[in-house]
């Protein structure tokens, strides 16, 4: 699986992907505000994700980033605003072209090949070829007849992204998905989405550690308080952030 | 105290060697309340799935009336399906007063609401921790319900062994219904009340101890479904 992600790195390069036309993008949010019990978590925000780019979304705790993640994929209905994926307003269909990945992953209460084969026949139907595809790719495929929770921490969020990876999602969302796990399974994670971005798909992904965000990144999103305090080139984010917060968030001081 | 001892000896006697009297009462017993059981799972299953599943309005309203149904009083039942099934009744005309089927159709409503209302409670919990995942991939409102029922058979499971515990362990409604005859509706609780009445204890007391080992098997096996299920980690 590693060397296959290698081997996909070295043909591909990030700027070939990045001029690929997909049909969902470009993703363009106006206005986008979402209200519950009289608190703005999600405010005004305007934004636009032309390119089909690695997309990090970074921001203190409570900033609206998981929240943004829900809304944009239609999980959360927001309060005002409009989202369009591809000059269309986000719909049932276009969400079938999505997939998200969750921190926390949830796996039902199967076996790994039966988590897989419930997907694909969402889809059109299981096979067993490409369900043992995918297993291999994410390197679960020697795990395939075991119960999905007795697999560690690493390996949950492994199969989590192969269930949503198979599903050949044109814009793939993840939620913090190493957030708790080791060196390892973060360099194995890292490594499966960075082939699926090279592969064709638009990654947006939440993250709480600037390494991670410097090695993925295209393009930053920072959030501070439910607005959008910035959103540009990973390389200017890192040496030259426009924005107070996110100059405070990147020196280490709390951003409330 | 030696006529209670004496009782159990006999007790024992007819245990032991298979009284045919005592075994048609426990195979009845057996038939009627299995098939309340299976009758009322098929009925609470998809109620307690479309409860945990959905929201309409009055939905509280129907989760207080199923839950309070719960505790319906077995004689209250006996009396209603009696009033329907006497022959001035409205289902007179299909002759079941003091049949098998009168005592499965009082045991089916009585365990009706504790199937629908148990099996809610196991496949919502299962619903809250899936319904973001299943939003996501946009899954099927009948695909939802069936992963939930698989994903959540252990648990199921144990809501209708609850149900059977309830039935098989009930005297009011059967003994309203079916009339406690020899040979046609005489079940083990009917029977125990009958023979004690009576006098004729060992009767009552075999009957009671056989009740008592099926209560017993019950939980063994309620319990046996709950390690299995953790040990694959499907709980």
């Amino acid at each position: 699986m590693l060397e296959r992600a290698a081997t996909i790195d070295e043909t591909i390069t990030s700027e070939e992907v990045a001029s690929s036309a997909g049909t969902l993008l470009p993703l363009e949010v106006n206005d986008l505000t979402l209200v519950i019990g009289g608190k703005r978590l999600v405010d005004t925000i305007e934004l636009t994700l032309a390119a089909r780019s690695f997309t990090m979304v970074m921001g203190p705790n409570g900033a609206g980033k998981s929240l943004l993640l829900r809304l944009l994929h239609g999980l959360l209905q927001p309060t005002a605003g409009s989202i369009h994926w591809g000059g269309k307003e986000l719909s049932k269909e276009i969400r079938q072209r999505q997939a998200m990945v969750f921190q926390r992953p949830v796996l039902l209460r199967r076996s790994v090949a039966a988590n897989i084969d419930f997907v694909l026949r969402l889809k059109d139907g299981a096979t067993a070829d490409r369900r043992d595809e995918i297993l291999e790719h994410v390197g679960l495929i020697d795990h395939a007849k075991q119960p999905a929770r007795l697999l560690s921490g690493g390996e949950q969020q492994r199969l989590a992204l192969a269930r949503a990876l198979v599903l050949e999602p044109e814009v793939l969302f993840l939620d913090e998905p190493t957030a708790s796990l080791d060196p390892a399974s973060v360099l194995m994670i890292e490594q499966i989405v960075r082939a699926a971005h090279l592969g064709g798909t638009k990654i947006i992904f939440i993250t709480h550690d600037p390494g991670q965000a410097k090695r993925l990144g295209d393009d930053i999103v920072f959030l501070h308080r439910g607005r959008l305090s910035e959103h540009s080139p990973a390389s200017r984010f890192f040496t030259n952030p426009s924005s107070a917060a996110a100059s405070a968030y990147l020196e280490g001081r709390i951003v409330l | 105290m030696q006529d209670f001892g004496g009782a159990v000896a006999l007790a024992l006697q007819l245990i032991l060697s298979g009284d045919a009297n005592l075994i048609e009462i426990i195979l009845l017993s057996l038939q009627v309340s299995l098939t309340a059981m299976l009758i009322a799972c098929l009925i609470g299953l998809p109620l307690g799935a479309l409860l945990a599943t959905s929201r309409f309005p009055g939905h509280g309203a129907v989760l207080v009336v199923v839950n309070a149904l719960m505790g319906l009083p077995p004689v209250v039942v006996g009396l209603l399906v009696y009033l329907h099934l006497s022959r001035a009744g409205p289902l007179g005309w299909l002759g079941l007063l003091y049949t098998p089927t009168a005592m499965i159709i009082a045991q089916t409503i009585l365990i009706t609401p504790i199937i629908t209302a148990l099996s809610r409670q196991v496949l919502e919990d299962l619903h809250n921790e899936y319904a973001e995942q299943f939003r996501s991939l946009c899954v099927p409102k009948h695909t939802m319900v069936g992963a939930l029922i698989w994903d959540g058979r252990y648990g199921l499971l144990t809501v209708a062994l609850a149900g059977f515990g309830r039935a098989v362990a009930e005297v009011g409604a059967v003994i309203v219904v079916g009339g406690n005859i020899d040979h046609l509706t005489r079940m083990m609780t009917t029977a125990i009340a009958l023979e004690t009445s009576k006098g004729d204890l060992a009767l009552a007391l075999a009957l009671g101890v056989v009740l008592l080992i099926i209560a017993l098997g019950v939980n063994a096996l309620v319990m046996g479904l709950r390690m299995t299920a953790q040990r694959y980690a499907y709980a």
